[in-house]
């Protein structure tokens, strides 16, 4: 038999609620976060570490189920040069690195991301689908003070996220 | 205009099994590890049955029975396999009713869709491939006097082709008709959201092909879909869905040095020019029809004409036309005959849809009409469904850059000619578009300009066999719809052959 899941409790509520703080080195370059995470993300995150080992988010784009978030244990899915660090979501004791495409990055730059969570079973390999659960990205737009201190870092981190 | 009954409701045209195993070797097999996932229809939200949740043990046993039968299988004659696939188109048009009302069942698409287009144009497909085989060629070069060149197409043996959810049937159908016309046996892994029409599908035509020539495997890409990807021992795998998971599936080939076909979709541009409103008639008709396009399917097609382009001069009058046609979309029961629009095919992809509701608007793009979830009343509360959608905005939002997938169009102006051109190919895709002008010049350059495989001319969301199908830029590697997807499916030996009766000289 496959390993027993423990579902995550759903709160929907929790994207308009308090994110999980950012983890140290989470931010490269600036104290603005781009990417966070709900707690219920976080929960099934640390479910799924638990099953597969350390992971990693994709942001993925394109047809299906583009535009959806997909969860790879490290080194399943291998980070490009040109693959962008968005930062670090998860807990401190196992940090998840959320990356997107470079090309893409290009036309989400100006937006926060959040990774949150809804029932339902995405295509793809990615890890959640399984448990009946789908990782999903919402979004706003930064601040003008957010963006002004984006720009003032300079370029966004390329490559892999190496563990300090 | 009938409403068809439910499968499982007297007199329904189809009917579904509570329990599907995967098909291995001609036979249903139940996984190894005994487990299955539950399916819902859209239509209800309700489950309707159980589906194989398959482990990689599953896929080496579908992968014994395909090496088993790949041998025999690729030796039979064109002629044969021709008259196959003949016998599969046939016996799916003799029960259309029954496929249609399956597939919007399992995929939440109207009926009108499936008994028009997808089940149609899937049984075109199969006779497509079958004449295209028969009237494949080799070919001989002549190299000098003595020696001569000769190309034969050989099957690739066993491919791995891995299917989506927004037609089930028909995608299966754009890669299996190729497949088996190019001799290969196949592994095919549906879609976890729709997995259960293709059991219906594969009712009707189990007795017309060998045992193991084609198998199905079904459950979660993590469990079932990388260990069919990542196998030592397929030697193609195709693919639709999106970029991520199209890298992942690339990576896994470059480990087995494998060919790997990609369609990952696009955001396509549907460019109308100022001529489109010179004269009331049904070109002009026609024309916005084209703009309504994006609600076809639900906007579930990695094709969806997805952002309006429309010529400065003509953008109120063109724009407030058509959202008079977008508001006439009937919504309602899939299984109406009247029905327009149907329902999303799962539930995360309605969440995903009402978050780019969200960030559409966050980002200061219009909502001029729909832009919230449908509740259709009764049962079908518990479906997805979403009012079609348009926005009106800039080309640089992330609705206009982002394959929603959702029965939602992002609309914005061009100034002139290059402006449009501009605004067309600002996007990371390219595999459909559309232009509309009256103008043969216009049209003509606008369709060579613009950076895509697929330019629909004063017409949008055709899919005739014949006419090749696939991506520019990140929308994907190869062509498929076309005898060209035969070359996808084959690799060419070449007998170079002297008829010099006399050594060389060399040694």
């Amino acid at each position: 038999m496959l390993p027993p899941v423990t579902a995550p409790e759903l709160r929907p509520d929790d994207v308009s609620g308090e994110l999980i703080p950012e983890l140290p080195g989470a931010t490269p370059g600036s104290a603005v976060a781009r990417v966070a995470a709900t707690p219920a993300t976080v929960d099934l995150l640390t479910t799924l570490a638990g099953q597969h080992g350390p992971l990693l988010l994709h942001q993925s784009g394109g047809c299906c189920d583009g535009s959806a978030p997909m969860c790879f244990a490290q080194g399943e899915f291998i980070i490009g040069d040109q693959d962008v660090f968005l930062g670090l979501v998860g807990t401190p004791a196992s940090p998840v690195p959320v990356y997107i495409g470079g090309q893409q990055f290009a036309y989400w730059s100006h937006t926060h991301l959040t990774i949150d969570v809804v029932p339902g079973r995405g295509a793809g390999f990615s890890l959640e689908a399984p448990e009946g659960f789908r990782f999903l990205t919402r979004s706003r737009l930064f601040t003008d003070a957010e963006a002004a201190e984006l720009e003032a870092a300079g370029p966004a981190a390329r490559g892999e996220w190496q563990p300090v | 205009m009938p409403v068809f009954a439910r499968p499982g409701q007297p007199g329904a045209s189809a009917t579904y099994a509570s329990r599907y195993d995967n098909i291995i070797g001609g036979e249903y097999v139940a996984p190894v590890k005994g487990q299955y996932f539950e399916n819902p229809s859209p239509v209800t939200g309700e489950i309707f049955c159980e589906v194989a949740r398959s482990t990689a043990e599953d896929v080496e046993l579908a992968l014994d029975a395909a090496h088993k039968a790949a041998p025999a299988w690729g030796k039979t004659s064109v002629a044969e396999r021709s008259v196959i696939l003949n016998k599969i188109a046939d016996r799916m048009e003799e029960n259309l009713e029954r496929l249609a009302v399956a597939e919007t069942w399992d995929n939440g698409k109207p009926v009108r869709e499936t008994m028009a287009a997808d089940i149609p144009l899937a049984i075109d497909h199969f006779r497509y491939f079958a004449g295209a085989v028969r009237a494949q060629e080799g070919s001989l070069s002549e190299i000098d006097g003595d020696t001569v060149a000769y190309h034969y197409h050989e099957p690739l043996g066993v491919v791995g082709l891995i299917i989506p959810w927004n037609f089930p049937i028909l995608m299966a159908v754009w890669k299996l008709a190729p497949a088996l016309a190019a001799g290969n046996a196949v592994i095919l892994k549906p879609a976890e959201q729709t997995p259960a029409s293709i059991n219906v599908w594969y009712d009707l035509v189990k007795d017309l092909l060998p045992p193991g020539v084609l198998n199905i495997v079904q459950g979660f890409g993590a469990e079932a879909g990388k260990p069919l990807a990542s196998s030592g021992r397929i030697n193609k795998i195709a693919f639709t869905g999106e970029t991520t998971t199209g890298r992942l599936i690339m990576q896994y080939a470059s480990q087995n040095l494998i060919p790997v076909t990609l369609e990952l979709g696009g955001k396509s541009p549907n460019l109308f020019f100022n001529d489109v409103m010179d004269q009331n008639d049904d070109f002009q008709d026609k024309a916005l029809e084209g703009f309504t396009m994006f609600a076809l399917n639900q906007g579930e097609v990695c094709t969806c004409p997805s952002r309006s382009l429309i010529q400065k001069q003509i953008y109120d009058e063109f724009l407030s036309a058509a959202v008079i046609r977008t508001k006439a979309v009937k919504q309602g029961d899939p299984l109406d005959t009247e029905t327009m629009i149907g329902a999303q095919a799962s539930n995360d992809q309605l969440e995903k849809i009402l978050s780019y509701f969200d960030i559409g608007r966050k980002e200061g793009a219009r909502v001029i009409t729909g832009g919230e979830r449908a509740d259709l009343g009764g049962d079908l509360s518990g479906g997805y469904y979403v009012h079609p959608t348009i926005f009106e905005g800039k080309n640089e939002m992330r609705v206009f850059q982002e394959e929603i997938f959702g029965p939602v169009v992002a609309v914005t102006s061009f100034d002139d000619y290059e402006d449009g051109l501009a605004k067309a190919n600002d996007t990371l895709y390219g595999l459909g578009a559309g232009v509309w002008s009256r103008d043969g010049n216009t049209a003509y350059r606008a369709g060579r300009d613009i950076k895509a495989g697929r330019v629909w001319t004063n017409c949008y969301h055709l899919y005739p066999a014949h006419a090749a199908f696939g991506g520019y830029k990140q929308s994907g590697v190869g062509r498929e719809n076309h005898k060209m997807m035969l070359d996808h499916y084959q690799q060419t030996k070449n007998l170079l052959v002297s008829y010099d009766p006399k050594p060389m000289g060399f040694f």
